[in-house]
């Protein structure tokens, strides 16, 4: 056990964990209100660990909606945790056992993703270990709380509440832009892209999980053509 | 609900793990194209910030309070505050702009 990354990896995973917490209270709130049970509602978090790809899923299970329509929603929504694996496999130490890639894999979030990818030089998975053990409880905690307690939290609240999970991505990606131009122009490339999305009447049909894939394949796609990252600088970076 | 609520569960929970998991185990050459490693150097920039914009302006109440708490959220991530820090003022900004159009409307 490397108790140095695992307690930096704890440190990192509290505002995860508070943020997460925030978030799955309204997934809560509205499973509970959709006719599911706190418990229910609590075991969808502490199993699926993810935000966008559980409220589409509450949208199918509520609407009785086929097994297949749900893999392939959580499929597409989620496909973008396929490039972040990619990503942290390059990440990990290169003697990590195999079996802790296994563990690291049921952690891989935007927030976890983005905090590990933010350290310096390779990473052990006991600093992966270490954010889950906060952001896991957060999550699932948060969803309980929320179902519970939801219908009588005021609406004023959960609208102030909704925005918190946006605060962390822009917490996550804003320092760098700010350091460096190419990543900058891919914030703003990105957000002009599936904005085209949103007010584009043909591209409006094309669903949410779809919108992020495809923004981020042609987005990060169109910057490591034209502004590789050169080998000294991914490593002072990244 | 005619389904059983825990297939789904089983489904949506199976499909995020294989997904999450299958690159990370499967794949552990060391990667030495440039390409691929500037695009997976770039992946997470784009896909939050694809998935925060334009997504915030549609979270809260009114996308007057929505574009306030973007700002906000903004300017305290340009100033390098933490995770925490950036999405609470991000939260107490649209609170604050929700009590402001409620007096003046």
């Amino acid at each position: 056990m490397d108790i140095v990354s695992f307690r930096r990896g704890l440190k990192d995973g509290v505002p995860i964990g508070l943020g997460y917490f925030a978030v799955s209270f309204t997934f809560g709130m509205m499973a509970v209100s959709g006719g599911m049970s706190t418990w229910q509602a609590a075991l969808i978090s502490l199993t699926n660990l993810t935000s966008a790809g559980q409220f589409a899923g509450l949208d199918i299970i509520l609407a009785s909606g086929s097994y297949w329509e749900m893999a392939l929603t959580q499929l597409i929504i989620n496909l973008r945790y396929c490039l972040m694996s990619f990503s942290l496999a390059q990440k990990l130490r290169r003697d990590v056992p195999w079996a802790h890639r296994f563990v690291v894999a049921f952690g891989v979030t935007d927030e976890i993703f983005g905090v590990s990818a933010s350290q310096e030089g390779k990473i052990s998975p006991w600093y992966n270990y270490g954010a889950m053990c906060v952001a896991i409880p957060g999550w699932t905690l948060g969803t309980i709380a929320g179902g519970i307690s939801g219908n009588l939290l005021p609406a004023f609240m959960v609208s102030a509440l909704s925005v918190a999970i946006y605060g962390m991505f822009l917490a996550v990606i804003i320092p760098t832009a700010k350091k460096n131009r190419t990543v900058l122009g891919v914030v703003i490339g990105a957000m002009a892209v599936s904005s085209l999305f949103a007010v584009v009447p043909v591209l409006k049909k094309v669903s949410s999980g779809f919108v992020i894939i495809i923004t981020t394949v042609v987005v990060a796609g169109i910057a490591a053509l034209i502004c590789p990252v050169k080998e000294e600088e991914n490593a002072h970076e990244s | 609900m005619s389904h059983n609520i825990y297939v789904y569960i089983l489904v949506m929970a199976g499909v995020t793990y294989l997904i999450r998991m299958l690159p990370l185990v499967l794949f552990r050459r060391e990667i030495t194209s440039p390409f691929v490693k500037s695009f997976l150097y770039y992946v997470p920039y784009a896909c939050l910030a694809a998935m925060t914009f334009p997504a915030i302006l549609f979270s809260t109440a009114s996308v007057i309070s929505a574009v306030v708490g973007f700002a906000v959220a903004l300017i305290a991530a340009y100033k390098e505050k933490s995770l925490l820090t950036v999405a609470l003022c991000a939260c107490a900004a649209v609170f604050v702009a929700e009590r402001i159009l409620e007096i003046v409307a």
